[in-house]
């Protein structure tokens, strides 16, 4: 298992920098352009300078070759500088600057980053502690009126597209009921009680929204994964020997029933880093989404290019996550 | 053998009925025999004739719904093991009554240890802690002859072979030292000599243990070897039940007489085509008001079409259900 991960981790290598060449060409070649959005007084010889400033005079390689120095190297240096207090990276070693902005993309990236964990990770997590009791019972009672319910439910929360659910919600609990703030407050902080209660008050619906779309998902999953184990036969065995039906199903069943749904559960992890960019959106909550929409819209190429990777980083090495939980949970399958 | 006295088993009129979409099917249809204790009980009858329904049913063991038992009774230990709780029952299963399925490849558990599987029934029915369940696993698979044990009790089924998972799935079975053994076509996935060794492992448990068995099979050649009493079934219910040599000898159901001729002979001429019995076992819809076989039946008359023939007397411990007298050729007096 050991060396199964060490030689997955050095494949992840060359696959990763494949992938930031891709993303750079992709995002390079888009017909963006980052003076776009000044006046339209400015002449055009200084919109040249301005780009030649940004480094965009250079040839594609030169900038890529730079952003890859920039992002393995400089990068990390100013981040244990930081962390540490040390000095390692020099002055001449530029951090990768958003366009937008000036500030480095990765300070960015941490005044966002807490904003989407506790709004989209929460939503995973409340979706996942929803979704597998559901997907156990559905299965477990098939056809049964919770059952239809759940499907019922579940096939909703797939199909109605979360701006959808997200404004439903608003009108609902924001405007009529007078419940729930519409707009998510990020400069909110907990100091007692009453801000504790705020705090969750505005995350109950963004909560709620993603949970849904997320639990529908999952649930689906665990249901089918439970009703092609409950048929097999070693389910017969296990009443055989007169276990209670609580073991038979908790144990026996649900155990085979995780391999394939802690697969998904775990895949699905990256997206909570990508933040949920619509739902983002709907609840003005200012994370990771919100900030790449932006910046999409800004022609910002070194943070679209810099999150892009990192989302990219994140699902190369959730994939890893799951192949060894997988090998983990099914004794069938060993890696070496 | 043993013969008179408590059976320890003893089951009348069974009916079990599955409810389909298309209808419902009669699977078993008032099934009665008993079990004498230490006795080797065969049941033979092809595919779909009732044979691994009816012992599902006695035990509560068939997935309900579809399955619905409608009718019977079955007597163990003093009590009927269709009216008491179902707790009860998972008392009684694994730990009174053990089971040995066909299929030993999907029949254990993938994801947990042998040791772990064995160790259950010992834990939840004897009561056992964590280090005796597992002194008594060892002993369990070297019981049932699987070498090196202490050390394989940490291994996961895919690491045994076919017939070793089926010593596995004995030892299970014996784990609490069962009154009564229900072993559903325990060598038909297993190839011939794995088959021989399995066989011989039951014949010497048996009577070390001295539990009764009961053997379902639609191999006649491995009921003659070991069973004492056969019992056969056709359509859901028993239409013949013999000692196993007087079975063998005087066959008396047509049915039964055209089983036995399917069998090749390995002496004499070749035959050269092997002998079978035309037509399709049926598919009830409704409790049999005729004799389920006559459609395939040579010696068929008027009557087998009117009423289900009852099971007579035919010899010392023998009865059939058919109307037809092979012995005189001409139809039975009943």
């Amino acid at each position: 298992m050991f060396t199964y991960t060490i030689r997955r981790l050095l494949i992840a290598i060359p696959t990763l920098l494949f992938i930031s060449l891709i993303i750079f060409m992709v995002v390079t070649l888009a017909p963006s352009d980052p003076t776009a959005n000044l006046p339209l007084s400015i002449p055009s010889e200084v919109r040249a300078q301005i780009r030649a400033s940004l480094g965009l005079d250079e040839p594609i390689w030169v900038r890529y070759l730079l952003w890859l120095r920039q992002f393995f190297w400089y990068e990390p240096l100013h981040m244990l500088d930081s962390a540490f207090g040390w000095s390692l990276a020099t002055p001449d070693m530029q951090r990768i600057l958003s366009w937008q902005t000036r500030s480095p993309v990765a300070d960015l990236i941490v005044q966002r980053m807490p904003q989407t964990l506790w709004v989209v990770g929460t939503s995973y997590v409340v979706g996942v502690l929803i979704a597998l009791p559901i997907g156990i019972i559905s299965a477990y009672r098939q056809y049964s009126w919770f059952d239809q319910v759940g499907t019922f439910v579940s096939m909703v929360g797939f199909s109605v597209p979360t701006f959808f659910t997200g404004v439903l919600l608003i009108v609902v609990f924001s405007v009529q009921l007078g419940w729930f703030p519409s707009i998510y407050d990020t400069t909110h902080q907990v100091r007692d009680f009453g801000s504790f209660l705020f705090q969750v008050k505005q995350m109950i619906m963004p909560v709620a929204v993603l949970a849904l779309y997320n639990a529908a998902q999952i649930s689906r999953f665990m249901r089918a994964s439970m009703l092609d184990n409950l048929n097999q036969d070693y389910v017969r065995t296990a009443r055989a020997k007169g276990m209670s039906e609580r073991v038979v199903v908790l144990v026996h069943v649900l155990r085979n029933s995780m391999i394939p749904v802690v697969t998904v559960i775990a895949l699905g992890v990256p997206t909570v880093f990508g933040g949920a960019i619509i739902t983002e959106q709907v609840f003005k909550v200012n994370g990771l989404g919100q900030l790449l929409i932006i910046a999409i819209q800004g022609g910002d190429v070194p943070t679209v290019q810099t999150l892009t990777f990192i989302f990219a980083v994140l699902i190369v090495l959730f994939n890893l996550i799951a192949d060894i939980l997988y090998g983990l949970l099914d004794p069938r399958i060993r890696y070496d | 053998m043993p013969d008179g006295g408590a059976p320890v088993l003893d089951v009348k009129g069974l009916q079990t009925v599955f409810r389909t979409r298309s209808g419902e099917v009669h699977a078993v249809n008032s099934v009665s025999f008993q079990l004498q204790p230490g006795e080797l009980l065969g049941v033979v009858g092809e595919s779909g004739s009732g044979k691994s329904v009816t012992m599902m049913s006695l035990i509560g063991l068939l997935p309900s719904p579809p399955a619905e038992v409608r009718a019977g009774t079955v007597t163990f230990g003093g009590a009927d093991l269709l009216k008491v709780r179902e707790k009860q029952l998972r008392d009684i299963r694994g730990a009174r009554i053990g089971f040995v399925f066909q299929d030993p490849m999907t029949s254990l558990n993938p994801v947990f240890t042998v040791g772990y599987q064995l160790a259950e029934p010992l834990r939840k029915h004897m009561g056992m802690d964590k280090a005796a369940a597992r002194r008594r696993a060892v002993e369990l698979l070297e019981l049932v002859g699987i070498p090196d044990a202490a050390r394989r009790l940490d291994d996961y089924p895919h690491q045994f072979s076919g017939g070793m998972r089926q010593r596995v799935m004995i030892a299970i079975a014996l784990a609490c030292e069962p009154e009564v053994l229900i072993a559903d076509e325990p060598t038909t996935a297993l190839d011939v000599t794995i088959q021989a060794q399995i066989i011989e492992l039951m014949k010497e448990l048996r009577q070390r243990l001295g539990m009764a068995v009961i053997w379902i099979t639609h191999d006649l050649g491995v009921i003659a070897g070991i069973a004492d009493r056969v019992m056969v079934m056709y359509g859901g219910q028993v239409v013949e039940q013999a000692p196993v040599k007087d079975l063998f000898a005087t066959p008396q159901h047509p049915y039964t007489r055209a089983l036995l001729q399917t069998v090749p002979h390995v002496t004499g001429a070749r035959a050269d085509r092997l002998n079978v019995i035309e037509g399709q076992p049926p598919v009830l819809s409704a409790p049999p008001r005729a004799c389920p076989f006559r459609a395939r039946c040579s010696h068929a008359f008027a009557r087998c079409g009117q009423q289900n023939p009852p099971r007579v007397p035919v010899g010392p411990g023998h009865d059939a259900a058919c109307f037809w007298n092979p012995e005189t050729g001409a139809p039975r007096d009943v």
